[in-house]
């Protein structure tokens, strides 16, 4: 699915991104921690084509395709969806509205007829019912006045209308009272097919309690920093990150669950 | 004034006798300014001797003011002697014959707009027999109107049919002498349009709809006259959003609006005129003075405009709340782009008590257009209990553009309140990237976004005109991104 080899980034002529090395299967789940400024949101950002976030070295590979020769809208409609970590607000402009546009261009590109406006209601309505998101929302412009937890389901929302192929979410987990994560983690989870794949951002275990990972990674300094399986993480929750940075690498709960450290 | 006359009369004499006649009855008259211009304007519109001397008297005026120079603009200065005051519509033979002869750009511009193909002929200057379905369509809403015993026609027939009411109102919201400008349009007015509801008569449609393509050529010196009776009610559109075909440079248009008791007026203005070339070469200057009165308790009146139009743009509709109770209300887009400069905004006057204002005012500038929203909320020491709203957001796509604020507040009421809220935000690249991530291209990020900006004047304007200015904005925004 998506096949990351020696990412080098900057920004503002910054190098944040140092040779970064990822790979993730068609129908998996990983989980990506690390520590503030890591570097987490900008791979996201380079992933999804975002100006300013200069790719210096590396190749990514997305369903075979050379993503970065794609342009950001092309990536979307290839199925690349972002989740960000702080949604935009876009005064005026109706959310439901916004969302039929994404969707329909989407559509487009892959051949598929428009839905006009009675058909995307019922699904949206669908999607709505299962995320448990107030239908107040819809009528409201993209994520102006929302919460901070209200557009962090605004995201998962979008998500779940348009049913992205990869999903990268940064951060959707923080600031989320209980009920939010869980509709959060229920969105996440519809979403997970064969043929699909999830990147999570997170820096809290709870998320995982209710996705489980496939793998957990630790991305410090630029790079992947340690793999491993879902008992990565709650080493890094109890511990944090200094040990790695001590260069302790150790097995996380038994010989399943290795975690290996590049750094 | 009578000596004044009779040296009018007596130089109009001395004209006649070397051939001023056949002068008057030519297409146009030759370019330059003085009284006998005027005169000469007078006569052909065949009107009483009151306002011949009105027009001279505001051009006696006018040759001892300045042009002003306190708006944010640039201007090169205008030859006031180059222009030729009056000049008959292109007879046919001069006009391209058919659209196949018109500038394929402009063409495609009114398909983007859903021009119907019936009004585009006429738009693009095309040669074409006069009658058009929107004439016929016109002749039954005359009918209607005249059933509901409100008066809307040009402003000279309203001179040569209802002397009275032109005489009564005219200049008594915009002094002739007002400023610049407007001084020079009182001398040398060359139409526009008329408007008067009588008592308690809800106007039964919006006016001009229907006509809009037939006052496409009034002229560059517009006069507008609308007039409510008590307890009475009119929306009035002017303009056009498909770019007009104009050789003048100078536009200088006065509106007045009169709403009397419990009358209610609504104004709503897409102006779209050529904005120059990408160079900013040529381009219509528009100087325009709108001013509403709200002369009688309870009236209301609002202003609605769209303005994309122009190289330069003047303009600032006010309201003058002089009934207790009565409302102001200003509802404004003005879109700079290229080398386009807008210097515009509103003046809400507040002297009768409780008298409410409200004024949403959104600029956006691209390319290196200047964009500067100017307005003044005047409360007057009898306003006891006024209250005034501001809402004035900047949008800037590009580097190269600018957005200016300048409020300015005078309040001699401590009772009033007055609320002022400016923003002025760079078009979201995060906004953008928002929308390019879902998958929307950017061409129709940024009309959304802007449409999304716009969207508390747009939902001001009567529905067909709010999806026209709307395509309006996108076309004008063309290659402002990117
Ligand atoms: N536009 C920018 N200009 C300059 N520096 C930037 C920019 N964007 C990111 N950075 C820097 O890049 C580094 C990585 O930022 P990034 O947002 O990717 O971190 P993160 O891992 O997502 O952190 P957090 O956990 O706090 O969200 C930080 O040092 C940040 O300051
Ligand atoms: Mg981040």
């Amino acid at each position: 699915m998506l096949s990351i080899k020696a990412l080098q980034a900057s920004v503002d002529g910054k190098s944040i991104l140092k040779g970064l090395d990822l790979e993730v299967g068609a129908g998996e789940v990983h989980a990506i921690m690390g520590p503030n400024g890591s570097g987490k949101s900008t791979l996201g950002n380079v992933l999804a084509g975002r100006e300013g976030y200069e790719v210096t070295g590396g190749s990514v590979t997305y369903q075979g395709k050379d993503l970065l020769e794609l342009e950001p809208e092309e990536r979307a409609c290839e199925g690349l969806f972002l989740a960000f970590q702080y949604p935009v607000e876009i005064p005026g402009v109706n959310n439901t509205y916004f969302l039929r546009a994404a969707l329909n261009a989407q559509r487009k590109h892959r051949g598929e007829p428009e839905l006009d406006s009675v058909a995307f209601l019922k699904l949206v309505r669908e999607k709505l019912k299962v995320l448990d998101i107030s239908d107040d929302l819809l009528h409201r412009a993209v994520n102006e006045g929302f919460s901070g937890g209200e557009k962090k389901r605004n995201e998962i929302f979008q998500m779940a209308v348009l049913e992205p192929q990869l999903a990268i979410l940064d951060e959707t987990d923080s600031g989320l009272d209980i009920d939010a994560l869980k509709a959060v983690a229920e969105g996440v989870n519809r979403l997970r097919s064969p043929d699909r794949s999830i990147v999570l951002v997170t820096h809290y275990q709870r998320l995982l309690d209710y996705i489980e990972p496939d793998k957990v990674h630790v991305l410090a300094g630029g790079r992947i920093a340690a793999s491993g399986g879902p008992g990565l993480a709650k080493r890094l929750e109890e511990e944090g990150y200094q040990w790695l940075e001590d260069g302790g690498i150790g097995s996380v709960d038994g010989e399943a669950d290795k975690a290996t450290a590049t750094a | 004034m009578s000596t004044a006359n009779s040296e009018v009369e007596r130089r109009l004499e001395g004209r006649y006798k070397h051939g001023f006649v056949t002068d008057i009855e030519a297409d146009s008259l030759p370019p330059g300014l003085n009284e006998d211009v005027i005169a000469a304007i007078s006569v052909r519109k065949n009107e009483p001797q009151w306002l011949l001397d009105w027009r001279l008297g505001a051009y006696r005026k006018w040759l001892k003011m300045r042009e002003p120079h306190w708006a944010h603009l640039e201007i090169d200065p205008i030859d006031f002697q180059a222009i030729s005051y009056f000049s008959q519509p292109k007879s046919d033979k001069d006009r391209p014959q058919s659209l196949d002869e018109v500038d394929p750009k402009l063409l495609e511009t009114y398909d983007k707009l859903g021009v119907p193909l019936h009004e585009r002929a006429k738009l693009a200057g095309v040669a074409v027999d006069a009658v058009f379905d929107s004439v016929s369509v016109g002749t039954t809403f005359k009918e209607e109107l005249k059933k509901a015993g409100v008066i809307f026609c040009s402003f000279s027939e309203a001179v040569q049919d209802h002397p009275e009411l032109v005489r009564k109102y005219l200049g008594s919201v915009v002094p002739r002498v007002d400023n610049y400008f407007a001084a020079l349009n009182s001398a040398v007015f060359s139409d526009g349009s008329f408007v008067y509801v009588p008592k308690g008569v809800r106007c039964p449609m919006e006016l001009s709809t229907y006509f809009r393509i037939n006052a496409a050529e009034t002229g560059q010196f517009e006069r507008t006259l609308v007039v409510a009776e008590e307890g009475s009610y009119v929306s009035y559109l002017e303009g056009c959003t498909a770019p007009m075909r104009d050789e003048n440079q100078l536009h200088a248009a006065v509106v007045e609006l009169v709403a009397l008791k419990d009358a209610e007026i609504k104004y709503s203005t897409v102006q779209n005129w050529y904005p120059g070339d990408e160079e900013g070469k040529g381009g219509i200057y528009n100087f325009v003075t709108k001013r509403g009165d709200c002369r009688e308790d309870n009236a209301r009146i609002s202003w609605t405009q769209v303005e994309t139009g122009s190289a330069i743009t003047w303009k600032y509709p006010s309201c003058v709340l002089r009934g207790d109770n009565s409302v102001g209300e200003f509802y404004s887009v003005a879109l700079t782009n290229n080398y386009q400069q807008a210097d515009t905004g509103t003046k809400m006057i507040h002297m009768g008590r409780n008298t409410r204002s409200k004024i949403i005012s959104k600029g956006i500038s691209a390319g290196r257009g200047q964009n500067a929203y100017r307005g003044l909320v005047k409360v007057g020491k009898g306003a006891e209990g006024a209250r005034n709203f501001t809402q004035c957001d900047s949008m800037l796509i590009g580097k190269r553009c600018g957005a200016h604020t300048f409020p300015y507040i005078e309040v001699q009421n401590p009772t009033a309140k007055v609320e002022h809220e400016a923003t002025t935000s760079r078009i979201g690249e995060d906004q953008l990237f928002y929308c390019l991530q879902r998958g929307i291209s950017e061409e129709d990020a940024v009309s959304m976004i802007v449409d999304g900006f716009c969207k508390q004047v747009f939902r001001e304007l009567p529905m067909e005109f709010a999806v026209e200015a709307k395509a309006l904005l996108e076309i004008s925004l063309e290659g402002a991104v990117g």
